[in-house]
């Protein structure tokens, strides 16, 4: 099993909608966020593209915050999901430090928080808040180790990439572009 | 590589803009564990070449400085904890591929050493104190009894602890510019310097002066040949990398860097010793005083400009 989220950069609109589902879905506290949308815009006129995207935790193969902890609060379960288990966290702020996606923060009652793939509704059977939400429905998810699931086929048909493929994390959030 | 803007309004405390997680208190305990782990490298170095009789200050007062660090530093590091009352969790577990818990380990022993040390050299430090209790003074025999034992053990320790200031910061790929092997080196040699710098500002006796300064002199010398290696092999390295370099060359902490840690914390007092070294009078608080003050700024700098370095994608 290993979980990973395909998000269709071509159909976002940039709507926050998952931002805020994932707000509500999983309380998380004022003026923070779990998942984020991004513009970026590359090119000159008449040539001009941009790119909107749904950023999160990239739940990496190879984490570096999960290397860091020095307490083992960070930690990956069953499907490859990181987690933090917050009172096993001291909040040193190494995972931050470590994550090249900025996706972790430190949450006011002091433990770091972050994306969960909202793992809690997986376990029901549900798909996370974000991607339940998504009006343009171009966020999709499920297993890569099984080729007939949604996310195998579009990423066996389509272009995509991942985020900072350099920092040799190896994301399982991955963008069809 | 590619600037992304945040369109959902995206503003985390101590992450946006930039990276702000770790503030001076880190900065404080890099400085202040580096200089302990350089006291107490000589300290034990001295002891185990049986020198104790002509390193006095180093073995005795510096060694104080060193615990008065070490516990200042941890108390520092305690404070920036945002979750400190779970600061237990660190030593409930070993994890051999965390910097932070080898280093979380290594302080533990070396303070508790260090603290032995200090307490074996008490009474000959303070001859009217009494400690009362005879399975005390029974202990304190028995320690100085095993001090060579205890310095064989805590060489190895300060040079990790040492190494482990730099190791922090290098561990990060996230960052760039701390992500390079020759920041451990850099930071132990800096505390060692630093640490014999301290020394020197106690030190009354003019034969254990003169020596330290040699040493520092040297350990200076090639602290400056390991910026400079910093330098070129950030030059050298990937577009993160180089881009990274730019904030230490031709950014915004470029002059803290070059005025205060290059010249005033390192070419300046270099100078006043070799003088100092050549026989002419310089009062040897001024170098020393200039090298603490350096190594502090410099990893103030390391620490926040290390943070503003990030992939772009």
């Amino acid at each position: 099993m290993r979980y990973a989220m395909v998000i269709d950069t071509l159909k976002c609109v940039g709507c926050s909608d998952c931002v805020v589902a994932c707000q509500t879905e999983n309380n998380v506290p004022e003026g923070f966020c779990r998942d984020w949308i991004t513009e970026s815009v590359s090119g000159a006129y008449p040539t001009v593209q941009m790119e909107l995207k749904s950023e999160r935790c990239n739940h990496c193969s190879i984490a570096p915050c999960v290397r860091c902890c020095p307490t083992g609060a960070s930690h990956i379960i069953e499907g490859g999901i990181v987690l933090v288990t917050p009172n096993e966290c001291i909040g040193c702020g190494a995972c931050i430090a470590s994550c090249p996606y900025d996706a972790r923060f430190q949450h006011p009652e002091g433990h770091v928080d972050k994306c969960t793939f909202c793992h809690h509704r997986l376990e029901k059977g549900q798909l996370p808040a974000c991607v339940s939400v998504c009006p343009t429905k171009c966020m999709y998810f499920g297993d890569l180790d099984d080729p007939t699931s949604e996310v195998s086929k579009l990423l066996k048909s389509r272009r995509h990439k991942v985020l900072a493929p350099e920092a040799g994390t190896k994301p399982n959030v991955f963008y069809l572009t | 590589m590619q600037e992304e803007i945040f369109i959902s309004g995206r503003n985390i405390p101590n992450i946006d803009p930039v990276l702000e997680v770790w503030h001076f208190p880190i900065s404080l305990y890099l400085f202040l564990g580096g200089m302990a782990a350089g006291i107490i490298f000589f300290a034990s170095l001295f002891t185990i070449m049986r020198k104790e009789k002509e390193f006095q200050t180093t073995v005795k007062g510096a060694m104080v400085v060193a615990v008065i660090a070490i516990v200042i530093g941890l108390m520092a590091l305690m404070y920036d904890l945002t979750n400190m009352f779970y600061a237990w969790q660190l030593y409930t577990t070993i994890r051999l591929e965390s910097p932070m818990s080898w280093g979380a380990w290594v302080l533990l022993i070396i303070s508790l050493l260090s603290f032995l040390w200090v307490f074996s050299y008490s009474t000959e430090m303070l001859p009217k104190w009494d400690w009362k209790f005879d399975f005390l003074k029974k202990f304190q025999t028995y320690l100085i009894k095993n001090r060579r034992t205890m310095a064989l053990i805590m060489l190895p320790l300060a040079l990790m602890l040492g190494i482990y200031t730099g190791i922090l910061l290098s561990a990060f790929n996230a960052r760039p510019l701390w992500n390079n092997p020759i920041l451990g080196p850099l930071f132990l040699v800096s505390g060692l310097s630093t640490g014999a710098a301290a020394i020197i500002l106690f030190s009354k006796s003019h034969y254990e002066k003169i020596l330290l300064t040699k040493i520092d002199l040297a350990l200076i010398i090639l602290e400056l040949g390991l910026i400079v290696h910093l330098i070129m092999g950030m030059f050298a390295g990937s577009a993160v990398q180089i881009e990274a370099m730019q904030v230490l060359i031709n950014g915004d902490y470029t002059v803290m860097f070059f005025v205060f840690v290059i010249i005033l914390g390192l070419i300046f007092p270099a100078i006043l010793e070799g003088i100092e070294l050549m026989g002419f009078k310089v009062p040897s608080i001024v170098p020393a005083l200039l090298i603490l003050m350096g190594g502090l700024i410099f990893r103030m700098i390391m620490v926040e400009a290390g943070q503003i370095t990030r992939y772009l994608y």
